[in-house]
């Protein structure tokens, strides 16, 4: 039978990417349907429905415009979703701040109408995202610009600006921030405290921060700085500011830095800078060896040894032991492989660290330096680490910390695969995240057979985030699954399984 | 650049409560306000008719 694809437009008709998502998941779940996807009509869409075969024809769209999409077994079955689908469009729209709540239609009528609002939430479309962080920074506000697909020379120059006039411009593709106690965008509840984070790694800093916090010392602010802050063409502007906002923040006595490795030039004007702070410092340039430091700060080669240094040498989860865990676990015959399907990138970038250090040999779709890229010739046979955030598994698709199901095909197909001891995961919970991350996994995994690989992972969270973390680890062990203090040692915890016999290969954590 | 202005904005921010303006995914709103945090959303859309190019130069040029 072949599908029918039916296609209408909405002109001039704005909803958030969320909201699209989850009407698109609506309509594919009427009987008849095989697929279904409303986007707004920008070139980047136009193309990933085009390349999804979700067009009828020829398009012509403006990037404020709305497509329809519908595949189904008949026309009939099409034209009655899509008439669903226009239906639910013309509901009213959900009232933000209540029913009551008055909106504004622009930065400038929000600011006017709130002379006290200071900083802007920025999560429209990577096209549009640089204009508008150019009207908030004009009107004084700090930004933190969660969007992605913005180019270098749009983040330069709106760092340069906000630079100027004294404001943190946070991002782009800024995921995380904790501002005075106020979660922002995929942020976790924590306790209050005197550690401060400045992160260009968003789940690197939600990671660092829930161990802290769930340790019992607490967070004062942590101020994402967005990925590329370190890179050569914008040499670290935003967390050079952060560095002074902390440095002179009464609240913090410690701070964490956590980034993958640095150019060299930022990294020497950054470490320049930690130099001359009255305050401790741990950096952790994630996926680098070393680096050299003042006496004022250490390095940390993982996200646990991140938080612990920061904890002034507490150790996290130290009841656990990895070698007496893993003893316990059976081993797959005949496999000898493991495969990490990570919602959070540094998670995934610390896990090859952690990997690599006990001697395996890696490859990643995100690689660290060192590490085979997966689509190399060297990849054949390594334990696997791939990013489930990534651009690949993401385009026209919301992150895997929204929409845990973007892991479930290689889930199940890592759970079929004889080569496969071990499978490692993260859980990402918090603001933003997913209601219940751990119920869908365990639904995926649920009738796997006797001889499965064994499933390992680690919560990043806390007991004050809406979805506990206790309960999700709870949820996760009904599952079978085997739950780690940290993904450090959940990485730790697959090496002894894979090594059943040989002494955990401890990196240095010493 | 004024160093001393940049202290105290960045140090304002740090330390008095946010008043948080969202531009876009309207999901943040709540977990805003669950968190006690004042918010204003905007109603947006894409400017310029769509037109990624216009709408950077009308916010450059301050509109």
């Amino acid at each position: 039978m072949t599908a029918v694809v039916l296609n209408e437009v909405r002109k001039g008709f704005y909803l958030d990417s969320v909201a699209l998502m989850r009407l698109s998941r609506e309509i594919a779940t009427i009987p008849g349907v095989v697929e279904a996807a409303l986007m707004m009509g920008t070139p980047s869409n136009i193309a990933i429905m085009r390349n999804a075969g979700l067009l009828s024809g020829d398009i012509s769209t403006q990037g404020s415009d709305l497509i329809l999409a519908v595949k189904a077994e008949t026309e009939q079955a099409a034209r009655a979703a899509l008439d669903d689908a226009l239906k639910a469009l013309d509901k009213p729209k959900s009232q933000a701040g209540g029913k009551s709540a008055w909106r504004p239609r622009s930065i400038a009528s929000a600011v006017a109408a709130t002379p006290n609002a200071n900083i802007a939430l920025i999560s429209v479309p990577g096209e549009f995202a640089a204009a508008e962080a150019r009207k908030a920074l004009n009107r004084g506000l700090h930004v933190l610009m969660f969007s992605d697909n913005v180019s270098i020379a749009d983040e330069l120059s709106l760092k340069q600006q906000a630079r100027e006039a004294g404001l943190l411009m946070m991002g782009p593709d800024c995921g995380t921030a904790i501002i005075n106690g106020a979660p922002l965008a995929f942020a976790n509840k924590l306790k209050r405290g005197k550690v401060g984070i400045i992160g260009a790694s968003g789940t690197g800093t939600q990671e660092i921060s829930c161990l802290v916090s769930e340790a019992g010392v607490g967070i004062s602010h942590a101020i994402g700085v967005g990925g590329r802050d370190l890179k050569k063409d914008i040499g670290g502007i935003t967390t050079l500011m952060a560095i002074d906002a902390l440095d002179a923040d009464p609240a913090t006595e410690r701070v964490v830095l956590v980034s993958k490795p640095p150019h060299p030039d930022v990294a020497k004007a950054v470490v320049a800078r930690i130099a001359k702070s009255p305050k401790i410092y741990t950096v952790c340039f994630i996926g680098a060896a070393s680096a050299e430091l003042p006496k004022n700060a250490g390095f940390a080669a993982t996200l646990k040894q991140a938080a612990e240094h920061a904890l002034g040498g507490k150790k996290i989860g130290a009841g656990f032991d990895p070698a007496a865990v893993g003893a316990r676990l059976p081993r797959r015959k005949g496999a000898g492989r493991i495969e990490g399907l990570f919602a959070g990138g540094t998670l995934c970038a610390e896990a090859q660290v952690v990997l690599t250090a006990g001697g395996r040999k890696v490859a990643s779709n995100a690689p660290i330096p060192g590490v085979a890229s997966l689509d190399s010739k060297d990849s054949a046979g390594c334990d696997r680490m791939i990013d489930l955030g990534a651009d690949e598994y993401t385009q026209g698709r919301p992150h895997p910390m929204i929409d845990p199901s973007v892991r479930d095909d290689a889930l199940r197909a890592a759970l079929v695969n004889p080569d496969i001891a071990v499978v490692l995961l993260d859980l990402v919970i918090g603001y933003g995240a997913h209601a219940d991350p751990a119920s869908h996994l365990a639904g995926v995994v649920a009738g796997r057979g006797d001889n499965a690989p064994v499933l390992i992972a680690s919560v990043t969270g806390t007991e004050l985030d809406p979805q506990v973390r206790s309960a999700q680890i709870k949820r996760l062990e009904s599952a079978g699954i085997i739950v780690t203090p940290s993904n450090e040692q959940a990485c730790e915890l697959a090496l002894a399984v894979i090594n059943a016999d040989a002494k955990v290969n401890r990196h240095a954590n010493a | 650049m004024s160093q001393k202005r940049e202290q105290t904005r960045c140090q304002a921010l740090l330390t008095n409560d946010l008043t948080v303006v969202n531009v876009g995914l309207e999901g943040f709103v709540k977990d805003l306000q669950d968190c006690g945090i004042a918010v204003v959303h905007v109603d947006w859309s894409p400017p310029a008719g769509g037109d990624p190019k216009m709408a950077a130069l009308l916010a450059k040029l301050g509109v």
